[in-house]
């Protein structure tokens, strides 16, 4: 895969000197980048490494402050999401661009319905879709409604939908995070079969082994900055780690020896519809439990149960040994369990609000008096979790929707740290994160577990499960298909076997 | 942390949260200057000024004549007579003193001339000062040589900065504010109360009726009828609590809801009187609304300041406020953080609805009657003020002095509006446009200018998609 196709005609695109800076943040220093037609460019960095605001520029999400941004040698002004759309680029962000309320087919076709005097040929659409999805090698009906599909699914939409505009220039944001193994492999097929109709793609992904195998080029950046970029051939996987970080990484998992107690968290047979059924299980002091299976598979609708996020059909909690009445959330956290929600955005933050504000608002009875809020502790707790957790933040006042995805994740773990918890749920808790912050979050769950605490982790990385956990469950449509106590000598292949239903165990 | 720049960045909070205090400012300051007149004393004032320069003059010994013009309201009569005793305690005593008509002064002039005397002044008031043959008398009686004429000066003033009118701005909308607050809270939480104006009439006539059929009427104590003036409150504080109820537990969208009772409520105020006006009210009850106790400062509006201090200090440093915020922010990620969301969203209702009692309650004690139709309209002035004031409607953001602010500006245009002589159709017209300048004004900041604009237009699309 080494050699770039169209490496002696003209490039595709050409950014030339981007440069943007939000409210107290430089995001990005005058940032070149080259695409060839027919290439995977595979793009690179920390979170808030300026990726994502490389790409909005892109795509008309934001304006530069200056630079150029050339297609196929002819400068084009994107000032707008459709002057993007017009010049070629399709961007498949991470957030999702489709209407919950609107059906598939009427997502892949938004703007630019399939219409006869301004009547919808739905068959025609319909059979496009069908074709779209063919395609990709996934079933979807067309006429579901966008609510009712899987995260990975509504993902495949979006795919389906850039492919279906015929761009040019198709930009992938993260596009495998929430997909199975066997999804990926569908969506590399994909990507391979644009790329022999020379299409460039440029590619982001924290999932490293993913780029060696897809990837022509791959370009890293850090802190706004560019700090290389590489034929995939010429570089290695320790190489490009510490391109990105900017210093080398031992080890990928922290290492740690697991202290376990006594039986804190017990649950009794939770059912809630077919998502949950019969679940037990039971989290020791010290332990460090994973939870993993594929997406839907009902960790996160039992992790809910457990929170009260839900309400269960039936089946018992306790805590350590006594029987928990947990309706909601806020019982949960009274009983000193919390946990940390997958989807940032829309569960875990108050994204207009600053990140003082939303730092404090799980922990405001420990942050006031008499029902007035201490600001002033609140800050100051605030400011040692910036400091420990380096969490990029100008000030405390700075609205949580200005911070870039790791350090809102970084701001999520750190309300939940401050409020101290006994048991605490991490929900992917390393989804869209580089890997240096990858290290410091699985350092926080060795401290968390260090210190008694009762740590349940779902995953969906399979090399994260088994390095970081002391025990791994697995689930299979909403029921336990196995358990796993023997960390050291379990495999990928093992997991995978009951993640699919069909284990022996 | 990045010092250097807080205080740049206090203040583009501050422009962010109340940057509309410019736009009051700018609507008083245009009003100031809009409604300068020139005006003349009248009265004793007159007289004093007149009397006080003729005395001054003291020129020869000629007469002074003091001319009034006879009119009804015998304003004139007043000015001669006043005139004429206050030259006479000056020391003066030549004097001829008319009330009528140009002709009687003609004959009056021509007497003096006759008599080979001469006239030293005219001293009269700025109306008779305009009468042709004044203005013409070195025409008229060239050989009289030359007459001082006498009058009082004009001065100019604004009539907007007139501490009566300054009084009338700030408590002209009283009731209005005091009920804002309130729907402040619910807009914040991201709901809506249009129920508020109705029970300004249902709590107004709760209260009345409660005095007239058990407190006595005309007699009713004072404990008595402050007793009534909670049933009101209380009664609106409940319907309050259904609204928040059918919002929390039966997910009913608000608009929905709270326009249902709307009709309940407005109905029942009707019902309660049997459709008539309650006023058999004792005279005491005007206290709250017409009263001024504390340094001559109206009580409702020490009321309304302590509602607002009390309301932004709940707002700003209480849990219950942030808890407010959040659930407006993003109620799922409130809820997994541990805020009660229903029991939040029930207290903004029952506050509002209470707040609205409250004011229904002002309004008849500054009328001294209840009316079933008290608060027409009230509701939409209401949802302007604090949308004026910055609060979102899309629920997370806003501040009550914002909405303090946003009252103000209505206030400040209705009596500017008033006072500059527009029909009060226009007035209408000129008011909407201002509610939709000023939510236009807060979106395009909310993106730095004319950019921000542009940006809000093209990024419309993609926002919506991502919900």
């Amino acid at each position: 895969m080494v050699g770039n196709p169209g490496n002696d005609a003209e490039p595709l695109l050409e950014m030339r000197g981007i440069d943007k800076s939000f409210a107290g943040v430089h995001a990005l220093k005058g940032v070149d980048l080259t695409l060839q037609k027919g290439q995977v460019l595979a793009l690179l960095g920390e979170n808030g490494a300026g990726k994502s605001t490389l790409i909005k520029v892109l795509g008309g999400a934001h304006l530069a402050d200056s630079g150029s941004i050339a297609i196929e040698g002819r400068a084009a002004r994107i000032s707008d999401p459709h002057a993007s759309q017009a010049a070629g680029v399709s961007i498949i962000y991470q957030e999702f661009n489709l209407i919950p309320a609107l059906s598939v087919r009427e997502n892949i076709f938004l703007g630019r319905e399939n219409a006869n005097f301004g009547f919808v040929r739905k068959s025609g659409e319909y059979e496009q879709s069908k074709e779209l999805f063919a395609r990709i090698g996934l079933d979807i009906d067309p006429d579901a409604r966008c609510e009712e599909l899987t995260v990975a699914q509504q993902q495949t939409v979006e795919i389906a939908k850039a492919i279906s505009v015929r761009a040019r220039i198709i930009v992938m944001d993260e596009p495998s995070a929430a997909l199975t193994g066997q999804e990926v492999e569908k969506l590399f097929e994909i990507v391979r079969d644009l790329k022999a109709q020379g299409i460039g793609i440029i590619y982001i992904s924290h999932r490293l082994e993913e780029i060696f195998r897809i990837a022509d080029r791959v370009m890293v950046l850090r802190d706004g900055e560019q700090v290389g970029t590489r034929d995939i051939g010429d570089i290695d996987h320790d190489k490009l780690v510490e391109m990105m970080v900017g210093r080398k990484l031992e080890n990928e998992f922290p290492a740690r020896t697991p202290e376990l107690g006594d039986v804190r968290l017990e649950a009794d047979r939770l059912n809630r519809g077919r998502a949950v059924r019969d679940v037990s299980f039971s989290v020791r002091a010290g332990e460090i439990l994973a939870l993993t299976g594929l997406v839907g598979a009902g960790r996160t609708e039992t992790a809910r149960l457990i929170f009260g996020a839900d309400e269960r059909d039936s089946g018992e909690i306790s805590l350590d040994g006594r029987a928990l009445n947990v309706r909601n959330p806020r019982d949960a956290i009274a009983n000193r369990i919390c946990r940390l929600t997958e989807d940032r955005k829309t569960q875990g933050l108050v994204l207009g609000h600053s990140v003082r504000r939303n730092f404090g608002l799980p922990n405001l009875s420990r942050f006031s008096r008499l029902g007035f809020v201490d600001q002033s502790v609140e800050k100051s707790r605030f400011e040692q979790f910036v400091a420990t957790m380096r969490i990029k933040v100008p000030d405390s006042e700075t609205l949580a929707e200005n911070l870039s995805g790791g350090n809102q994740q970084k701001l999520v773990l750190a309300k939940w740290l401050e409020n101290d918890c006994d048991v605490i749920i991490f929900d992917e808790p390393t989804r869209g994160i580089d890997v240096g912050a990858k290290y410091e979050i699985y350092l926080l769950m060795n401290e968390l577990a260090a210190r008694g605490k009762a740590v349940i982790m779902i995953s969906s990385e399979l090399p994260e499960v088994l390095g970081m956990s002391d025990r791994i469950i697995v689930m299979h449509e909403g029921a336990i298909t196995g358990e796993i106590t023997d960390v050291a000598g379990a495999t990928q292949e093992r997991i995978m076997h009951l993640a699919i239903g069909s284990g022996t165990k | 942390m990045n010092e250097p720049s807080t205080a740049k960045n206090m203040m583009r909070r501050f422009m962010s949260d109340y940057g509309m205090i410019v736009g009051l400012l700018a609507l008083c300051l245009y009003y100031s200057f809009a409604t300068i007149t020139t005006e003349y004393p009248e009265g004793d004032q007159a007289v004093r000024q007149v009397a006080d320069k003729v005395l001054n003059m003291r020129r020869g010994d000629g007469v002074v004549i003091v001319v009034g013009r006879d009119d009804a309201d015998k304003k004139g009569t007043a000015f001669v007579a006043g005139t004429v005793k206050a030259l006479q305690a000056g020391g003066m005593t030549n004097i001829e003193q008319i009330v009528g008509q140009p002709a009687d002064l003609r004959k009056a002039i021509d007497r003096v001339k006759d008599s080979g005397g001469k006239v030293s002044a005219i001293a009269t008031t700025r109306w008779v000062s305009q009468w042709g043959l004044i203005e013409h008398l070195d025409n008229k009686f060239p050989e009289m040589g030359d007459i001082t004429v006498v009058v009082p000066e004009g001065f100019t003033r604004s009539r907007f900065l007139q501490m009566e009118n300054i009084r009338n701005v700030a408590t002209s909308n009283v009731v209005i504010a005091i009920i804002a607050i309130g729907m402040t809270f619910v807009i914040i939480t991201g709901g809506i109360d249009l129920s508020v104006g109705s029970l300004i009439a249902m709590s107004a006539m709760t209260a009345a009726y409660c005095v007239v059929e058990f407190a006595g009427a005309r007699s009713a104590g004072a404990g008595a009828f402050t007793i009534c003036m909670f049933a009101g409150i209380l009664a609106c504080a409940l319907v309050g609590f259904l609204n928040g109820l059918m919002v929390t537990r039966f997910s009913i969208p608000p608009f929905v809801v709270t326009l249902a009772m709307m009709l309940v409520a407005r109905g029942m105020a009707f019902i309660i009187g049997q459709g008539e006006l309650k006023y058999q009210l004792p005279n005491s009850i005007v206290w709250l609304g017409q009263g001024a106790d504390l340094l001559g400062i109206p009580n409702t509006l020490v009321l309304m300041v302590l509602l607002y201090a009390a309301a932004h200090i709940m707002m700003s440093r209480t849990v219950l406020g942030r808890y407010i915020y959040a659930v407006g922010g993003n109620a799922e990620a409130a809820r997994l953080s541990g805020v009660p969301v229903k029991r939040v969203i029930l207290f903004c209702y029952v506050m509002c609805g209470a707040l609205a009692g409250l004011g229904g309650v002002i309004r008849m004690s500054i009328l001294k009657s209840g009316s079933p139709r008290y608060g027409e309209m009230a509701e939409l002035y209401i949802i302007a003020a604090v949308v004026v004031g910055g609060t979102s409607l899309s629920g997370g953001k806003g501040k009550i002095f914002g909405t303090l602010i946003g009252v103000l500006i209505i206030s400040v245009i209705q009596n500017g509006m008033n006072l500059t002589d527009v029909e009060s159709y226009t007035q209408k017209v000129v008011l909407g446009l201002v509610i939709l300048g000023a939510v236009l004004l807060d979106s395009v900041r909310g993106g730095k200018g004319v950019q921000g604009l542009a940006r809000l237009i093209t990024a419309k699309r993609s926002e919506t998609g991502s919900r």
